[in-house]
């Protein structure tokens, strides 16, 4: 299992701020889990198309699509950040 | 170093006093306040609310720290950055660098907060008279931080 988070409007787009998703086999990096949350369809599919502004982090370091991801991490999809 | 994410408010002076306290090796403190504005891209702005991912936030601001303490000679850093909900003429964001001069204070502070706009996680979203929206983050924020890469 590994626990996803989505932050500000991705948050709100999707409905929800975490969830806990057991890795297939065919999720090996960030890339592919991005994949398999699109093919929801849907608001998912809106909000994290390929080309849509989402920035990632796995265990809370930013990451990009070629990312490993593995058992137990935590990873977070975002919009660009507005801070200061 | 110190990094402080939190509701409340803070003090400038009492801050600076704080990090420079009993080092005279200190000879430049350079500080930097963000504000909340009541006007952006046109609107009125009521109020904002700003969120973070507790956790990552505070390391990715670390790690700003930690870079600028690579590049220049700082004696000690503070950040504190406010979240939940501010209103217009609220302080959101306190950088202050104590360092021997002011050149390497003044680089170093305008670093982080650089760093900070483009790569620590906070999301601001406005109260406007048209409703909420979610502030999109600027080009010219990336171009600020880019300009650091190409500075010896």
């Amino acid at each position: 299992m590994i626990t996803v988070l989505y932050f500000a409007s991705l948050r709100e787009s999707l409905g929800r701020s975490s969830e806990q998703i057991a890795l297939p086999a065919t999720v090996h990096d960030l890339e592919s889990l991005r994949a398999l949350l699109v093919a929801r369809g849907g608001a998912w599919e809106g909000g994290l198309a390929p080309g849509r502004p989402v920035r990632a982090a796995v265990n809370q370091a930013m990451a990009h699509g070629d990312t490993r991801i593995a058992d137990g991490d935590e990873v977070a999809f975002f919009p660009p950040v507005t801070g200061g | 170093m110190t990094v402080k994410i939190q509701t409340a408010d803070f003090d400038v002076s009492t801050e600076i006093a704080a990090l420079r306290r009993g080092n005279p090796k200190v000879g430049a403190v350079a500080s930097f306040v963000g504000v909340v504005r009541d006007t952006n891209d046109g609107g009125t702005v009521a109020a904002m609310t700003l969120e973070h991912y507790p956790g990552m936030t505070e390391k990715a601001i670390e790690e700003i720290i930690g870079q600028a303490r690579s590049r220049w000679n700082v004696l000690n850093v503070l950040v504190i950055h406010r979240v939940g909900q501010l209103r217009p003429l609220d302080q959101i964001v306190l950088v202050v660098v104590a360092g021997e001069h002011r050149g390497e204070a003044f680089a170093a502070c305008e670093f982080i907060m650089d760093y900070l706009k483009t790569r620590a996680p906070f999301w601001k979203k406005e109260q406007t008279g048209k409703g909420a929206r979610w502030v999109e983050a600027r080009q010219t924020d990336d171009i600020a931080a880019e300009r650091w890469r190409l500075k010896g």
